[in-house]
């Protein structure tokens, strides 16, 4: 079984960051936390995109990151797909070119039909020839995770997937989602505020407050013997 | 508490609206004015026939033949170069970087006569750069390379500035996601920056471009005022001035066309 191992130090303007969890395929983990408490500045030392100051990120058995062994893997080296919040879509390509980008190591019809395969496979076949700003949100999204996943990563991570989207599609396109980041099989990290997304997308909660785990757990063991006034809120479904 | 109506608009209040608006009409219009009728002398003071046969004078064709090749140079030497270096400042976060682009924004406020002197002391014999230069015998003031050196030096602060600020806006998520999928950094430029920059690009090389084609002072004293050799546009409308007029103002009229026509461009290119 695939798992990604993280554990980061490192400061962040006023914030310190000191995380520790590990996720395996299978069943992803969530990520909660008020706003400032480091989710984001978290998910860029994963990806590489920021230097932690000391720790360890280990995908399977290839170490991307120790700052004992001066080792600091570059994000284009890491192999973690990456969907943003905004998903990012390349607005001067159409969607069969946002998916083309990633894919590598193959050429000419493999490669097309490498990118043609993971849009059907996220119902997104008939959109190869749109052009992001002709795409739902909903439709946005699944682009973006077609593209992360057409790159063949190693892990995944997806800050905030839904929070972009309309409320009344919301509940499809979580549902949606949970279901293939369940199927994907590789360690799969979610950001969200929502506890309606945590209880769907099910695996361990990690709830991190002001830089550092404040608690984790299954969303029944939060809800059971909630240890702050964040994740007692957050359980409740009033997180901020 | 009682509240007082407000009382009728009485005289004083028309003659005091009156008056602005006719400050505002007779303050605009004097600079309008001061604008037009200069371009207005430039364009209806000849007749088509004297302002082609001002063509017709020697000095004309090698002009504008020197001046396209300089201005062309010039623009590629900005773009080559200022397209690198307006990524990594527009990167760079820091006080040293910004002090970095405050200098390189320089040429555009120093006066012409500063610019010709400060190129003479860099590059010209007795300058920074002298005796290395003297060692390969290159000789470059008074020469069509010292013509392109005083355009670029003058010109590339409008492509740089315009570049930097096309990267500042460049979303820092499509860079993130673009590396997440395996790019390089040249990738990320080539594939990403560039394709998503290049109406801003565009529109600050046709600024540089305009302002490299008006280059006439650090053009002057530093590659001098020589006939086909360093003669641009701009000098050889002041050589003609002393002779004939008519020429001087034919050549305006080809430059104020091509500036006009390089600002439409512009604004159409920044609209988009």
């Amino acid at each position: 079984m695939s798992t990604l191992d993280v554990d980061v130090h490192g400061v962040i303007g006023a914030l310190t960051i000191d995380v520790r969890f590990t996720v395996s395929g299978g069943a992803p983990v969530v990520i909660v936390g008020p706003n400032g408490s480091g989710k984001t500045s978290l998910l860029m030392m994963i990806l590489g995109a920021l230097a932690p100051r000391r720790g360890r990120i280990l995908l399977d058995d290839a170490l991307l990151f120790d700052g004992a062994r001066a080792v600091d893997v570059p994000v284009e080296r890491r192999r973690i797909g990456f969907v943003p919040q905004r998903y990012a879509l390349f607005p001067h390509l159409d969607v069969r070119g946002n998916v083309l980008y990633g894919v590598g190591g193959v050429r000419g019809e493999e490669r097309e039909r490498r990118a043609r395969d993971v849009l059907s496979d996220l119902d997104a076949g008939a959109l190869a020839a749109r052009r992001p700003t002709e795409l739902s949100g909903g439709e946005m999204q699944r682009v973006a995770l077609a593209r992360a996943l057409a790159s063949q990563p190693h892990a995944l991570l997806m800050d905030e997937p839904l929070a972009a989207l309309d409320v009344s599609i919301r509940r499809d396109v979580r549902r949606f989602l949970a279901d293939r980041v369940r199927s994907l099989r590789m360690p799969t990290v979610i950001v969200t505020h929502d506890v309606a997304d945590a209880e769907a997308l099910g695996g361990e909660i990690v709830v991190i407050e002001g830089g550092a785990v404040a608690q984790t757990g299954r969303l029944a063991d939060l809800a059971a013997g909630p240890q702050t006034e964040f994740v007692r809120q957050f359980v409740a479904g009033r997180a901020p | 508490m009682t509240v007082a109506a407000a009382p009728a608009r009485g005289w004083r209040e028309r003659v005091a609206a009156a008056a602005w608006r006719a400050a505002l009409g007779v303050l605009s219009g004097a600079l309008l004015l001061l604008v037009l009728l200069p371009i207005a002398g430039l364009l209806f003071t000849s007749s088509p026939g004297r302002l082609l046969r001002g063509l017709g004078d020697p000095l004309v064709g090698p002009a504008i033949r020197l001046t396209l090749a300089t201005t062309i140079a010039s623009l590629l030497l900005i773009v080559l170069c200022g397209t690198p270096l307006a990524w990594v400042l527009a990167r760079q976060r820091g006080r040293r970087w910004r002090v970095l682009e405050t200098v390189i924004d320089l040429p555009v406020v120093l006066p012409p006569a500063v610019a010709g002197v400060a190129l003479l002391l860099a590059f010209g014999r007795r300058g920074l750069l002298g005796p290395e230069l003297e060692l390969f015998g290159i000789g470059l003031p008074f020469s069509r390379a010292a013509v392109v050196l005083a355009q670029s030096f003058v010109a590339a602060p409008f492509y740089v500035q315009a570049a930097i600020a096309a990267f500042r806006r460049l979303d820092p998520d499509l860079i993130l996601v673009a590396r997440t999928l395996r790019a390089s950094w040249p990738r990320v430029f080539f594939t990403v920056a560039i394709p998503l920059s290049w109406p801003a690009l565009a529109g600050g090389a046709a600024l540089s471009w305009a302002r490299a084609l008006g280059e006439f002072g650090a053009t002057l004293m530093f590659a001098g005022n020589l006939a086909g050799r360093t003669q641009t546009l701009p000098l050889a409308i002041y050589t003609a001035l002393e002779s004939d007029l008519q020429t001087a103002q034919s050549l305006s009229i080809i430059l104020v066309a091509v500036a006009f026509a390089l600002l439409i461009a512009i604004r159409a290119g920044s609209r988009r």
